[in-house]
């Protein structure tokens, strides 16, 4: 990676290892994943259910629920602090006003019982000296931003009178307020529909541009990665296994989960496609954290898998330029379809 | 499909639910879940339902199945229309229709073991028993890919697509000529998502049953259908042939809905939102064309009149006054 990257990069990852203790054992739920995000930048990180995806950025946010969760290993470094050392209250100094987090379901999120305008004001507040006048009309203002229709108006409503695409605008309008370094989005259209992903997805990354806040996008939809992001990490049972630009990583994808999700997936537009092709399915399952097995943890699913494969757990090693891949076959596919 | 009849024909199907309030529960507003659907599946065939959420594709499922009672209109099933049989003229017919639901963890019983889960249609319509229904289960088990031996395990043995193949195997177990699946794949990963879809269609080709496959995302209703039909707001706006519908979409609803899909191509253009705003509650509907809300071409009309579903061309029908009625070519 260059010299000029490393200026701006707002947020170091380095050997994140986040573990949960649980009934059934210890299970590794982030295992050594290293990242970095620069200002004004998307990264996406892609991954099925259960691969850790979601942990990472707990992680991040210092949010795993302890117990049964801890981070026990790695550092994270944003804008030169390391945000593991710190206490919780200095954490908090920290969360909503340089690092923020939008989740799934805004219902969730927002405190059902207080208006749109005093949950924004409330974040103001803590983190800027402000009166609450001020905060009131710059929590208008970021609604506003998010084009809500009559601002001023719905500050003045509760979380209920607003549809699920309005209460993600509120929820990023809350988000941005202190116009964090970084933002962390975790699957932030998947509970909505179709046209409203679009709205909502194209306001992110307008926002983003123009305030030039690093965006980390979690999401299992390539779709939405190909449409967003700059650069891909995609994570299979808690470990990264290859890392890329997206356009790198779309045209020549090195891993071969990578590119057995790309294969799985229906594409909508299948002109003289047969009606009933059968699509490329990855045979099996994702196998639990508990019980993984002692080489690549995708190798039971794996049509290139040999024996190497099955003992010994592949490095990530760069196959090509800037991108990344932890498989033992990766640089023989080169090439490849 | 040698028999020319459809299976399946459901006529101005309208599904209204009371909105009541105030200390009399007095009827305050009507919900317009379904207003007027009416389409035909053919034998063999799959019909594709989209729309968004609260356009009414759930409840069209639903009524067809008569697991909610419609308002009004007809469901005719092999040429018998169901709407007004009784619980007990209903049960024979039960046996031909089926239904896969979204979310395996909710749809099965967790103290059953997944044998008798899919062995109870055979007993409580008299089928098998003993021996012969566990012989056919074993038989639907192999069907959908699970292994016989799993027959003993409880539901939160298995995992998510494993648990959707269960119903699947349930809902064939009475050989059934019908088979309605509500949003079947949406709660599963991208990688057993198309495990089931493939499933899905392998039987379909082995059995010649029809679907009436309900979901939101376009690509995997793209991916599985014969027709397709989109919903907007209890109405259906198009309907056509699925290489039809997709390569030359009509409604501007349709056209709106297509262009929203992010597209796995970093190359392709970049998501341009083609509708401003949001779903229009169907408690109180916009008068003329549901849509013209949020629609880019709205004319004088469209806000009084409603736009009757009629032929724009070769079995594609839509609603949408633009172009005398066929709506508009992209």
């Amino acid at each position: 990676m260059s010299e000029a990257r490393k200026d701006d990069t707002i947020l170091e990852v380095k050997n994140l290892q986040t573990v949960f203790f649980t009934n059934s054992g210890l299970f590794r739920a982030v295992d050594n994943v290293s990242f970095s995000v620069r200002r004004g930048e998307t990264l996406a990180i892609v991954g099925e259910s259960g691969c850790g995806k979601s942990v990472t950025a707990l992680s991040v946010m210092r949010l795993v629920p302890d117990p049964p969760g801890r981070v026990v290993g790695g550092t994270v470094t944003l804008e030169g602090t390391d945000l593991l050392s710190l206490e919780e209250a200095e954490m908090r100094q920290i969360r909503g006003n340089r690092i923020s987090m939008i989740f799934q379901e805004p219902m969730t999120s927002l405190n059902p019982v207080m208006r749109i305008g005093d949950q924004i004001t409330e974040v103001l507040r803590l983190h800027q000296e402000m009166t609450s006048k001020e905060a009131w009309t710059k929590a208008v203002e970021m609604l506003r931003l998010v084009r809500i229709p009559e601002p001023d108006r719905r500050a003045q409503e509760y979380p209920h009178q607003l549809s699920g695409g309005m209460r993600q605008r509120a929820m990023i309008a809350m988000a941005l307020a202190c116009r964090p370094a970084l933002l962390i989005a975790d699957e932030p259209t998947t509970a909505l529909d179709v046209t409203i992903q679009a709205q909502i997805l194209a306001l992110i990354v307008d926002l983003q541009k123009r305030l030039g806040t690093g965006l980390i996008l979690i999401t299992h939809d390539l779709g939405v990665v190909a449409q967003t992001a700059q650069r891909v990490i995609v994570m299979y049972a808690g470990k990264k296994v290859e890392e890329a630009t997206v356009e790198d990583l779309f045209e020549n994808p090195k891993h071969p989960y990578t590119r057995g999700l790309m294969a799985s997936m229906p594409a909508v537009i299948s002109f003289g496609a047969k009606t009933d092709a059968r699509l490329n399915e990855i045979p099996g399952m994702v196998p639990s954290l508990t019980n993984l097995p002692p080489g690549c943890a995708f190798a039971p699913r794996c049509r290139l898998a040999i024996d190497r494969c099955r003992a010994e757990y592949p490095p990530l090693q760069e196959v090509d330029v800037n991108h990344l891949a932890a498989c033992w076959r990766a640089t023989e596919l080169v090439g490849a379809p | 499909m040698t028999d020319q009849r459809p299976l399946l024909e459901v006529t101005d199907l309208v599904k209204h639910y009371a909105v009541r309030g105030g200390v009399l529960r007095r009827r305050v507003g009507t919900v317009h879940a379904v207003d007027g659907v009416s389409f035909s599946v053919a034998r063999g065939e799959t019909l594709g339902l989209v729309g968004e959420s609260g356009c009414g594709k759930s409840t069209v499922a639903r009524s067809v199945l008569r697991l909610v009672e419609p308002s009004s209109g007809a469901i005719k099933l092999n040429g018998t229309d169901i709407t007004g049989l009784s619980k007990a003229e209903m049960r024979p017919h039960r046996r031909s229709m089926q239904i896969v639901f979204q979310d395996p963890f909710a749809s099965l019983n967790p103290r059953m073991t997944a044998g008798d889960i899919v062995g109870e249609p055979l007993s409580v319509h008299g089928l098998a028993t003993g021996r012969a229904q566990q012989e056919r289960v074993a038989e639907l088990f192999a069907q959908v890919g699970l292994r016989p031996d799993q027959m003993k395990n409880y539901p939160h043995q298995f995992s998510g697509g494993q648990r959707q193949r269960i119903c699947i195997a349930r809902a064939l177990s009475l050989g059934p000529s019908l088979i309605v699946c509500d949003e079947p794949v949406s709660a599963l990963d991208v990688s057993i998502q198309a495990q089931v879809i493939n499933l899905l269609i392998d039987l379909q080709r082995k059995n010649d049953f029809s679907y009436l496959f309900i979901a939101h995302d376009l690509a995997v209703v793209a991916h599985i259908s014969h027709r397709v039909a989109v919903m907007y707001l209890g109405r259906i706006v198009e309907i056509a042939d699925k290489t039809e519908l997709f390569a030359n979409p009509r409604h501007p609803y349709t056209q709106a809905l297509l262009a929203s899909v992010p597209v796995a191509d970093p190359k392709a253009k970049r998501l341009a939102p083609m509708v401003d705003g949001d779903v229009p509650s169907p408690i109180n509907p916009p008068s003329g064309c549901a849509f013209h809300t949020r629609c880019r071409y709205v004319m004088d009309r469209c806000k009084v009149e409603r736009p009757a579903l009629v032929e724009a061309g070769e079995g594609h029908q839509v609603a949408c006054w633009l172009n005398d009625g066929t709506g508009r070519p992209e």
